[in-house]
């Protein structure tokens, strides 16, 4: 079974780095791009996603803010908020929306990590 | 070909090393957090390349009053100087956040050059290791140096390059939770800088996103 997976970042560069190594990785799951928070609740609210990998530091609602939307959309999606800023804060608070912390600059390795533990947890080996 | 137009990066280049400036200044927020023992709030950063009279002037428009500096020099296969440029009336409010508060005025007074030194230190050369590594080259830092003065002061700094320079105006604010201290990061650099620069940008998006060349153009 293919994943749909949202990615929301406001760089395009992060945004093909990320559709690069899913290409790499799941080359047949979905992928849909969004710029902003805006964006990606409209996309949302059209159709549900599984997967939604989230840039912290974006204008507008921040990534931890999103994710909280995007929960209450769809409570089964699985989160990655991604973000160099370590600080215990946003640590915290995307554990506490129930998301996973990825450090930017995401690695092929660390997506994939977070890819694998999603299938297994969504009853695919 | 204009001055203009011989400065202008590509949106992609832009969005890069905005993306970079992103990670650096991330990473380094999170090491200030350690420091100051407070959260350290980020804006999203904006990178504009102007000259150096448009920076004096952007840095006028939102900034009248005094202001105070950290200063340092970087050199390698770009070379130029990094600012991390405040409000001067923050800076005893931010010795405060450094030194845990408690201390005596007298005593804030006189960790004020150092206290500032140590956060410009811990800033910018985050900052510059990181966007230096992601590029895969190496910069030598020197000694940071506490500047007072206006924008116009602070972007005239002696000797001034030969090839003229522009002012890479990375444009991030910075705020501490529950402390009124809010900043900017700029660097200067010439043009032989800026047009290398440009050369390791994109060797960086080509390997960053390299095969998803394709893509480059489709609609955002």
């Amino acid at each position: 079974m293919s994943f749909q997976v949202l990615i929301v970042d406001d760089s395009k560069l992060a945004r093909m780095a990320i559709a690069r190594a899913m290409n790499n990785l799941y080359p047949d799951w979905t992928r849909l791009e969004a710029t902003n928070a805006d964006e990606a609740v409209a996309l949302a609210q059209k159709q549900s996603f599984d997967i939604a990998l989230l840039d912290f530091n974006m204008p507008g609602r921040d990534g931890l803010q999103l994710a909280a939307e995007l929960r209450d959309l769809h409570p089964g999606i699985s989160l990655a908020v991604i973000s160099a800023n370590h600080q215990t804060e946003i640590v915290s608070q995307a554990h506490d929306v129930g998301a996973i912390f990825l450090p930017k600059p995401l690695t092929e390795p660390a997506l994939g990590q977070f890819l694998t533990q999603v299938k297994h947890a969504k009853g695919q080996s | 070909m204009s001055e203009q137009s011989r400065l202008s990066l590509s949106e992609l280049q832009i969005d890069a090393l905005t993306e970079l400036v992103n990670i650096g200044v991330s990473k380094a927020a999170a090491s200030l957090r350690e420091l100051v023992d407070q959260q350290v709030l980020l804006s999203v950063p904006r990178v504009t390349l102007v000259s150096r009279a448009d920076a004096i002037e952007i840095l006028g428009n939102s900034e009248s009053r005094g202001l105070v500096a950290v200063h340092q020099m970087f050199e390698g296969d770009i070379t130029g100087r990094a600012l991390l440029i405040f409000p001067e009336i923050n800076s005893l409010e931010l010795v405060r956040a450094v030194t845990g508060g408690g201390l005596p005025l007298e005593d804030i007074i006189e960790l004020e050059q150092e206290a500032l030194a140590e956060t410009g230190n811990i800033i910018l050369n985050g900052c510059l290791a990181t966007i230096a590594n992601m590029l895969q080259r190496s910069l030598k830092m020197s000694l940071p140096e506490i500047l007072r003065g206006h924008g116009r002061d602070l972007f005239n700094l002696a000797p001034q390059p030969e090839a003229g320079d522009v002012v890479l105006f990375l444009y991030i604010n910075f705020a501490v939770r529950e402390r009124d201290i809010r900043g900017y990061i700029a660097m200067l650099m010439d043009m032989p800088s800026i047009e290398a620069l440009t050369g390791l940008l994109d060797e960086f998006i080509e390997r960053t996103a390299g095969g998803m060349a394709s893509e480059i153009n489709a609609p955002v």
